[in-house]
C-alpha cells in the first residue's frame, strides 16, 4: 500500500495544519500506478507511504460521501474517477504548487535582495530576450504536458463504451489500458423542482427520489448524511456500465446531475437528453447533489445511488418488475 | 471638432478663462464634464455600491458559518412579515437573491465603476497629456446611467420574483433561463434586465468616450507604443466593452421578449434553446473578467515600477499581452459550459484555447517581477498591496488552468472550488489593484497623505482575512460542495466556520480603510506635487496634487527618448 502520497504531499506542503487528518484520508489507489511511472518525482513522496499505508487501515471505510474537514477528491469507484484523480493529483496539483512556490520565493527573493537598504542603487534594464523567451516558451511546454493526460481524460469521460475501447484509468498517461463493458442498463434522470425522477429505461420502471427531512432521516436512516440521504436510492449493479440520460422536466429549469465518486457532472436541461456513464467497482451508497442553481430548494435534491451486486441488482429489478419500488427495495438489506 | 477647437484654445494659451468659468456647488458635479470629477463620482459610487455588495456577502457567510439554516427564515419573517414554512421558504429564495445580487452589484456597480470608470476616467488623460477626455458630455451622462441603473437593481429586490412572498431575483448573475424566464415570472426579473440595460449601455457611452480620447489626443510626441501601460489597459478594456455588452444587451433583450412578448428563443416547449442564451451570455460573460482585471493589470504596472524605480521591464510584451488576453478572451466563453452536454472536439478547443490564456497572463506576472528584480524598492502601502496581488492573482490564476482542462473540471464544475478561483482573481485580484490604485493616487487625487501606518495595517488584515475567507473554499470545491447553497452536509462545516471568520477580518479591514480616508481628510498633510520620487515618471506627477481643474493648457512634449 505504498501509493498516492503525491497528492497529500503536495497539499500539505501547503497546508501543515491538517496534517491531523490522515486518518480519515483514504482513496490513494488512483495515483498509484501512475505514480509508479512518474520515477524521480514520486521516490520523494513514496517515503511518505508508511505513514498513509497506516492510516489508511485505521481509516477503513467506504464512504460515497464528503468526510469531516475533508480537503480533497471525494474517493473514487470508478475508472473515470480514478483518471480525474490522477489528473488532479498528480499533475495538476503538482503544476499549480510549484507554479505558485516559484512565485512566491522570486517575490521573497526580490523583497529581500532589491529592497532600497540592500540596493540602494537601482538598475535600469528593461530588456532580456532570453529570459522573455524562456517565461514564454516554458509555460507553453507545460501546458502541451498537461494537455496530453488533459485530451485523454476527457475523452474518456465523453466516449461511452463498445466493450472495445480501452479506459486510461489511473494510468493517464498510458494508451488505455481499463477494459469497460459496454452499457448493460439505461437510467433516465429528469430533474424535477426539486427532486428526481428515475427510469430504468429498459425495463419501463419509474420511480421519484425525495430528500429526507431531519425527522424522517432519524426515523429511517440515521446514519446517512443530512441533505444528502433520500427515500429511494437508485439501485444499480456492480461492475456494470450503467448509461444515464439526464434531463429537466420540459416546463421546468436546469438542473445537473452530479456524483463524486463516480466523476460524472453533466446538466439537466429542459428539451435535451444529455448522456453519461458510469461503472462502479464498489458496491454502497454514493451521493452527490444537484450542481446548477435551480431554485429555492436548489440545494435539497440530492443524488443517491446505491451500487449492489449483480444477484441483488436481478432480485430488485425482478420484485420492482412484480410490484413496486417499496417491493423491491424490501429485497434489499435496509440502508441505515 | 470641437476637441480640435478645444485643444487649440489651450495652445493659444486662453487657458485661464476655463479656470474662470469653474461651477460651484451643486452644478459642478451634476453637470460635470470634468474629467477628474467624474473620475472621482465613480469612486464614491463604487465605494457605496461595494458596502451594499460587501454586507451582503456578510450575511451569506453568517449564514454559511454553521449547517442548517440560522439566518434566512429570520430575515425573510421580518422583510416579508411571513412565518413558518413560508418564511423559510421565503428565507431559501432569499439567500439566492443575495448571492446573485451580491454578483451583479460587484461586477457592475463596484469593479467595472472603479477601474474603468474612476481610475480610467481620471488618469488615462492625465497619463496620456490630454486636457480631457474626448467626449466630456457622454462622460456625464455615462456616469449619471449608473445611479438609476443601480436604483432599478435594487428596486427589483423589493418586487416579486418566483411567486407571492418571494421577492428578487434569485437566478444567479448568470441569469440562465429557464429559471429567468418562467422560472421567475414576476417583475423582479424585469426590472434587473433594464439595470442591465441601462448600467451596459453606460459602459458603451464611457468605452466610446475613452477609446477616442487614447486614439486621438495624446500629447505630441507620444506614439502608441510610448503610451503608459494603464492607458493601454484602459484602452484593451474599451474595446472589450465595446464588442462584448452589446451580445449581453441583445441576449437579455431575447429574455425581456420571452418573458413579456411570447417569443421563444429559449423555451424548448416552443423549439427555443435555454443553451442558446449560455452562449450568448458567456461570450459576454468571459470578455467581462478581463474587463474587470486589465485596468488592474496597468495599475500595478505602474506601481511596481514606481517603488523599484526602475522602468517596467518588456513594455512591448507587457502592452501585448493585454492585447491577446483580451483577443483570446472573446474565443473561449464554451470553457463555463462543460457539463451541459458540449461534444467531446468542442471541449477539446475550449481546453485548447483556454490554456492559451497562461502564457501571455505568465508573461505579465513575470515581467512584473523582473521589474522589481535589480530595484531599489521601497515598500510603501501601494507596493504591499500591488506584491500582494501579484501573488494572489498567481494563485488565482493556476487554479483557472486547472479549471480550464474539461477534464478536471467534470469534477469541480459550479464548486466552492470555481467560487474559490474566481474570488482569487477578482476579490484579491481586481480588488487588491483598486486599492493599490486608491493608495496610490491618493495623493494625486485629493492633495493629501494618508497615513502610511493605517494603510499598511489595512492591507495586512485584509490580506489574512480574504485569505481565510477564499483559500478553505477551495477544500470544499474538491470535497464536492456545491455553489450557491445555503445549506450543507455537515461535513463540509469545517472550512466553511473559518471562511466566515475570514469575512468577520475582512469586514474589520474595511473599517480601517473608512477610517484611513476619514483619517487623511482630517489631516491635511500636504502629499506635494510628486510624493513617490523618481520612480514615478507619468505625466500626472508632473501636475499639481489635486491637479488644476483644466490641464496641460500648454500641451506636453514627449521627448522621442523613453517615456514609459
Amino acid at each position: 500500500m505504498s501509493r498516492g502520497g503525491v497528492s497529500y504531499a503536495a497539499y500539505f506542503a501547503l497546508n501543515p495544519v491538517w496534517m491531523h487528518q490522515w486518518n480519515s484520508i483514504r482513496g490513494f489507489e488512483v495515483t498509484g500506478q501512475f505514480l509508479r511511472k512518474m520515477g524521480a518525482i514520486s521516490a520523494a513522496a513514496m517515503a511518505l507511504a508508511p505513514v498513509l499505508a497506516t492510516a489508511q487501515e485505521e481509516g477503513g471505510y467506504a464512504a460515497g460521501h464528503p468526510l469531516p474537514g475533508q480537503f480533497h477528491l471525494q474517493r473514487s469507484v470508478t475508472p473515470i474517477m480514478d483518471s480525474i484523480t490522477a489528473f488532479h493529483d498528480g499533475i495538476l496539483m503538482w503544476s499549480i504548487s510549484l507554479i505558485v512556490i516559484l512565485v512566491l520565493a522570486l517575490l521573497i527573493w526580490v523583497v529581500i535582495r532589491y529592497n532600497a537598504k540592500a540596493n540602494p542603487v537601482p538598475a535600469g534594464f528593461t530588456h532580456n530576450t532570453l529570459v522573455e523567451i524562456v517565461w514564454t516558451v516554458l509555460p507553453i511546454i507545460a501546458l502541451i504536458v498537461i494537455s496530453v493526460p488533459s485530451f485523454g481524460v476527457l475523452s474518456d469521460q465523453l466516449t461511452t463504451p463498445d466493450g472495445e475501447r480501452k479506459y486510461l484509468g489511473a494510468n493517464i498517461f498510458s494508451f488505455g489500458e481499463i477494459e469497460v463493458p459496454a452499457p448493460e442498463l439505461t437510467i433516465k434522470a429528469t430533474g424535477q423542482q426539486w427532486y428526481w425522477d428515475y427510469e430504468y429505461v429498459d425495463d419501463d420502471l419509474a420511480f421519484t427520489q425525495l430528500m429526507l427531512n431531519e425527522t424522517d432521516r432519524n426515523a429511517t436512516k440515521p446514519g446517512q448524511p443530512r441533505l444528502l440521504a433520500v427515500d429511494n436510492e437508485l439501485v444499480v449493479p456492480v461492475d456494470t456500465t450503467v448509461r444515464v440520460q439526464v434531463t429537466a422536466d420540459p416546463m421546468g429549469v436546469i438542473h445537473a446531475f452530479a456524483v463524486p465518486s463516480f466523476g460524472i457532472k453533466i446538466d439537466a436541461v429542459p428539451g435535451r437528453l444529455n448522456e453519461t456513464w458510469f461503472n462502479a467497482r464498489e458496491t454502497g451508497v454514493y451521493y452527490g447533489q444537484c450542481s446548477e442553481l435551480c431554485g429555492k430548494d436548489h440545494a435539497f435534491m440530492p443524488i443517491a445511488v446505491r451500487v449492489v451486486t449483480k444477484a441483488e441488482y436481478a432480485a430488485f429489478i425482478a420484485a420492482f418488475k412484480a410490484g413496486d419500488y417499496d417491493a423491491a427495495n424490501a429485497t434489499l438489506v435496509a440502508i441505515k | 471638432m470641437a476637441n480640435t477647437a478645444h485643444l487649440e484654445a489651450h495652445a493659444t494659451g486662453h487657458d485661464a478663462a476655463h479656470d474662470d468659468h469653474t461651477p460651484k456647488g451643486w452644478r459642478r458635479w451634476v453637470y460635470s464634464t470634468n474629467h477628474k470629477d467624474i473620475g472621482i463620482m465613480y469612486l464614491i459610487f463604487a465605494i457605496v455600491a461595494g458596502i451594499v455588495g460587501g454586507l451582503l456577502s456578510g450575511v451569506m457567510r453568517m449564514e454559511l458559518q454553521e449547517p442548517g439554516i440560522q439566518i434566512f427564515h429570520g430575515l425573510a419573517a421580518m422583510v416579508y412579515g411571513v412565518d413558518g414554512d413560508a418564511a423559510l421558504d421565503a428565507g431559501k429564495h432569499m439567500y439566492n437573491v443575495f448571492t446573485t445580487a451580491h454578483a451583479l452589484i460587484m461586477v457592475f456597480f463596484v469593479v467595472m465603476p472603479a477601474t474603468m470608470g474612476g481610475f480610467a476616467n481620471y488618469f488615462a488623460p492625465l497619463m496620456i497629456g490630454a486636457p480631457d477626455t474626448a467626449f466630456p458630455r457622454i462622460n456625464n451622462i455615462a456616469f449619471w446611467l449608473l445611479p438609476p441603473a443601480f436604483i432599478l437593481l435594487l428596486m427589483s429586490l423589493f418586487f416579486e420574483g418566483t411567486g407571492p412572498g418571494a421577492l428578487g431575483f434569485g437566478g444567479g448573475w448568470t441569469i440562465y433561463p429557464p429559471l429567468s424566464t418562467s422560472g421567475h415570472p414576476g417583475p423582479a426579473m424585469d426590472f434587473a434586465i433594464l439595470s442591465l440595460h441601462v448600467a451596459g449601455i453606460s459602459s458603451i457611452l464611457g468605452a466610446i468616450n475613452l477609446i477616442t480620447t487614447i486614439f486621438n489626443m495624446r500629447a505630441p510626441g507620444m506614439t502608441l507604443h510610448k503610451m503608459p501601460l494603464f492607458a493601454w489597459s484602459v484602452l484593451v478594456t474599451a474595446f472589450l466593452l465595446l464588442l462584448a455588452l452589446p451580445v449581453l444587451a441583445g441576449a437579455i433583450t431575447m429574455l425581456l421578449t420571452d418573458r413579456n412578448f411570447g417569443t421563444a428563443f429559449f423555451k424548448p416547449a416552443e423549439g427555443g434553446d435555454p443553451i442558446l442564451f449560455q452562449h450568448l451570455f458567456w461570450f459576454f460573460g468571459h470578455p467581462e473578467v478581463y474587463i474587470m482585471i486589465l485596468p488592474g493589470f496597468g495599475i500595478i504596472s505602474h506601481i511596481v515600477s514606481t517603488f523599484s524605480r526602475k522602468p517596467i521591464f518588456g513594455y512591448m510584451a507587457m502592452a501585448y499581452a493585454m492585447v491577446a488576453i483580451g483577443f483570446v478572451g472573446f474565443v473561449v466563453w464554451a470553457h463555463h459550459m462543460y457539463t451541459t452536454g458540449l461534444s467531446l472536439d468542442v471541449q477539446r478547443y475550449f481546453v485548447a484555447a483556454t490554456m492559451v490564456i497562461a502564457v501571455p497572463t505568465g508573461v505579465k506576472i513575470f515581467s512584473w517581477i523582473a521589474t522589481m528584480w535589480g530595484g531599489s524598492i521601497t515598500f510603501r502601502t501601494p507596493m504591499l498591496w500591488a506584491i500582494g496581488f501579484i501573488f494572489l492573482f498567481t494563485v488565482g490564476g493556476v487554479t483557472g488552468v486547472v479549471l480550464a482542462n474539461a477534464g478536471a473540471d467534470r469534477a469541480l464544475h459550479d464548486t466552492y472550488y470555481v467560487v474559490a478561483h474566481f474570488h482569487y482573481v477578482l476579490s484579491l485580484g481586481a480588488v487588491f489593484s483598486i486599492f493599490a490604485g486608491w493608495y496610490y493616487w491618493y495623493p494625486k487625487m485629493f492633495g493629501y497623505m494618508y497615513s502610511e501606518f493605517l494603510g499598511k495595517l489595512h492591507f495586512w488584515v485584509m490580506f489574512v482575512g480574504v485569505n481565510l475567507i477564499f483559500f478553505p473554499q477551495h477544500f470544499l470545491g474538491l470535497a464536492g460542495m456545491p455553489r450557491r447553497y445555503i445549506d450543507y452536509p455537515d461535513a463540509f462545516t469545517l472550512f466553511n466556520r473559518i471562511s466566515s471568520y475570514g469575512y468577520y477580518i475582512t469586514f474589520f479591514a474595511m473599517l480601517i480603510f473608512f477610517y484611513a480616508t476619514w483619517e487623511a481628510s482630517r489631516k491635511k498633510r500636504p502629499a506635494g506635487d510628486s510624493p513617490w520620487g523618481e520612480g514615478a515618471t507619468t505625466l500626472e506627477w508632473t501636475l499639481s496634487s489635486p491637479p488644476p481643474f483644466h490641464q496641460f493648457s500648454t500641451l506636453p512634449r514627449i521627448e522621442s527618448t523613453n517615456a514609459h
